[in-house]
């Protein structure tokens, strides 16, 4: 008998340092739509700490039963169809973090992301890293590392983009980046937040903080 | 069929706890029920803020009897693996309510009750009822206990209805709410299993064109189908093959082959058929056809959307209550899907919802058996809600 196949999910996120970097830019008592809510860390750190409305959506029913019984707010679903169905403004922000490059349509998250928040907090492993454009050049293969390990094949990171890639997204769908930054492997805040082509090479992930053209700060 | 003789005469003597408002009540169709009676069961301590009360809605066929001995059958508590001490819905820390639904049979006003001014039983000629009416004779009752203000609804299938009401209805009143294992409205397939057991109660000569307690019968044989035919739309094909399988009865082993030779048309050959004649015939011991026809019809007549204008967001807009949508992945009764359409108008509506699928090869049933998951996800929930709602974690004094 075949061995059941594994079952594929979502890269393993860097909560902790996604936590940290993420609240820094959520005000307080704002509400927060996360999506791809895990264990629901964050959505437990922003109303414990910063007195947020934090509410999830998760497609992993595991991790969604977990969260729940843990007093957390989160819906199963998924990020590709069930945006739709949440009104314009209801949230101030929402979170995207290390899921992007996995769903079935970026762009369509994302302006679902910016229809129903004010503003969108996005992270995403950056594929524009030294290490993996020197495998793909040295090997001619397609890059495995640390946050790229799963084979072509099997990856569920099926839209892999690279910090200037997202730059040039948010100009063609007219999203103002309001804040952004990279960081190195070791999770240290990269020095070269001023220079995208640097941060594109070193940076191992990144966070933005996005808004929409004509959208009144508050 | 072995169903035992069954007699009207008894039970409607039996005294439930019950307050009775002599103001009676105006149902959703216009007609007044000039005597509104509603029996229940409370378990645990009111605080001294009124804030802890937990509101339990039963199913189709339950009754007030949550948590203790059901007076007529000694059985359990229907979900005494819920309510309890202890439990998901704990009783040391929650005030717990579960009342006997308009229309039922077990002490609140329904087909089974005499009717004020002297015009004998109610039968047939009660009111059609809807669910909206079970949940505002409920609020007669909560009202009556001095309770202002729900801390949470909780029910399973047609009490899922009721909670939904609940929170659309009165969303002030209602905190937290629990739908489980349930719909917005009621499907054409399930009106069709109402409909094949509504029809085995009127093929009962005994049902007597509703008449049955002049007769001093119960139409037994026509109640105990219809109930056969329901409670395998509670299973699951997988739940039915682990408990039964093709084994036949009387051999022990469970192995034997069936004997041609020895095969009556008329006699249960296989278990899953002596289950089945036997929930039938327990059923007919505690339950009234009246009852059940009117029941049935109320959750029938069930949509949500339809009563908000066709859009099931509206019945929730703006509303502050905390929701959890609890489904069963092998429920075909009350799929997942349609749990999952109420978390969506949840969500278009811009309210707290939650809304967990529970692993289960248990059917519709599952909500009333043990799940694990389903009881983590239960106490969690209201723990959460409990700290939004600045109930204190600590049990209630009880001056020990």
């Amino acid at each position: 008998m075949k061995p059941p196949p594994t079952p594929v999910q979502y890269v393993a996120k860097n909560m902790r340092l996604d936590l940290q970097l993420m609240s820094e830019m959520i005000e307080p008592h704002s509400r927060v739509l996360d999506i791809g809510s895990g264990d629901g860390s964050l959505i437990e750190h922003l109303f414990r700490t910063r007195g947020c409305d934090a509410r999830g959506i998760e497609i992993d029913m595991a991790e969604v039963t977990h969260a729940v019984a843990h007093g957390l707010p989160v819906m199963q679903g998924d990020a590709d169809t069930d945006l739709i169905h949440y009104p314009d403004n209801l949230f101030d922000y929402v979170v995207l973090s290390r899921t992007l490059q996995a769903v079935e349509r970026p762009r369509e998250v994302l302006r679902q992301m910016l229809r129903i928040g004010t503003r969108a907090l996005v992270s995403f492993p950056n594929f524009g890293h030294w290490r993996v454009r020197w495998q793909l050049a040295r090997d001619g293969r397609m890059p495995m590392t640390a946050t790229w390990d799963r084979p072509w094949y099997e990856t569920p990171n099926i839209h892999p983009c690279t910090i200037q890639d997202f730059f040039d997204l948010c100009a063609q769908e007219g999203y103002t980046v309001e804040r952004w930054l990279a960081v190195d492997d070791g999770g240290r805040r990269a020095p070269w937040r001023r220079f995208p082509a640097l941060a594109n090479l070193f940076g191992e992930q990144a966070l933005f903080l996005l808004r929409r053209h004509g959208t009144a700060l508050r | 069929m072995d169903v035992p003789d069954q007699t009207w005469a008894g039970e409607q003597e039996r005294t439930h706890q019950a307050v009775t408002f002599a103001d009676g009540m105006t149902l959703e169709s216009g007609v007044v029920l000039p005597e509104l009676t509603v029996a229940y069961r409370v378990y645990g301590q009111l605080n001294e803020a009124r804030t802890n009360a937990v509101l339990v809605c039963h199913a189709l066929t339950g009754d007030q009897y949550v948590a203790d001995p059901h007076p007529l059958t000694g059985k359990p508590g229907w979900w005494e693996r819920v309510v309890g001490p202890g439990r998901p819905v704990d009783t040391d820390r929650f005030f717990v309510i579960c009342a006997n639904v308009l229309g039922g049979c077990m002490g609140s006003t329904g087909p089974r009750s005499v009717r004020p001014g002297g015009g004998g039983i109610w039968g047939t000629e009660f009111p059609t009822i809807t669910i909206k009416d079970m949940v505002r004779a409920q609020r007669r009752l909560v009202e009556h206990l001095g309770i202002a203000r729900l801390f949470a609804v909780i029910g399973g299938s047609m009490g899922g209805m009721q909670a939904l009401e609940w929170a659309a209805s009165f969303p002030d009143l209602v905190f937290a709410c629990v739908p489980v294992a349930t719909a917005a409205f009621h499907s054409a397939q399930n009106i069709a299993f109402h409909e094949v057991g509504r029809q085995a109660i009127f093929a009962d000569p005994d049902w007597d064109g509703g008449s049955y307690w002049r007769s001093g019968k119960v139409p037994a044989r026509g109640l105990a189908v219809a109930r056969m035919a329901a409670h395998i739309t509670y299973l699951s094909e997988q739940a039915l093959t682990r408990k039964f399988g093709r084994r036949v009865r009387a051999a022990p082993g469970g192995d034997a082959k069936v004997d041609p030779a020895a095969i009556s048309l008329f006699g249960d050959i296989f278990e899953v058929e002596s289950y089945l004649r036997h929930q039938g015939s327990t059923f007919v011991n505690r339950f009234d056809a009246n009852s059940y026809l009117t029941i049935t019809r109320a959750m029938d007549l069930f949509d949500l959307a339809d009563d908000h204008g066709g859009d099931l967001a509206t019945a929730f807009r703006g509303s502050k209550t905390r929701f959890c949508l609890v489904s069963f992945d092998s429920d075909w009764l009350f799929p997942t899907a349609q749990s999952r359409a109420i978390a969506r108008a949840l969500n278009g509506a811009g309210a707290n919802a939650s809304f967990v699928e529970i692993k289960s090869d248990k059917g519709h049933d599952a909500f009333l058996l043990d799940e694990p998951d389903f009881f983590r996800t239960l106490s969690g929930f209201l723990a959460g809600c409990a700290e939004h709602a600045g109930l204190s974690g600590s049990r209630m004094a009880t001056g020990s």
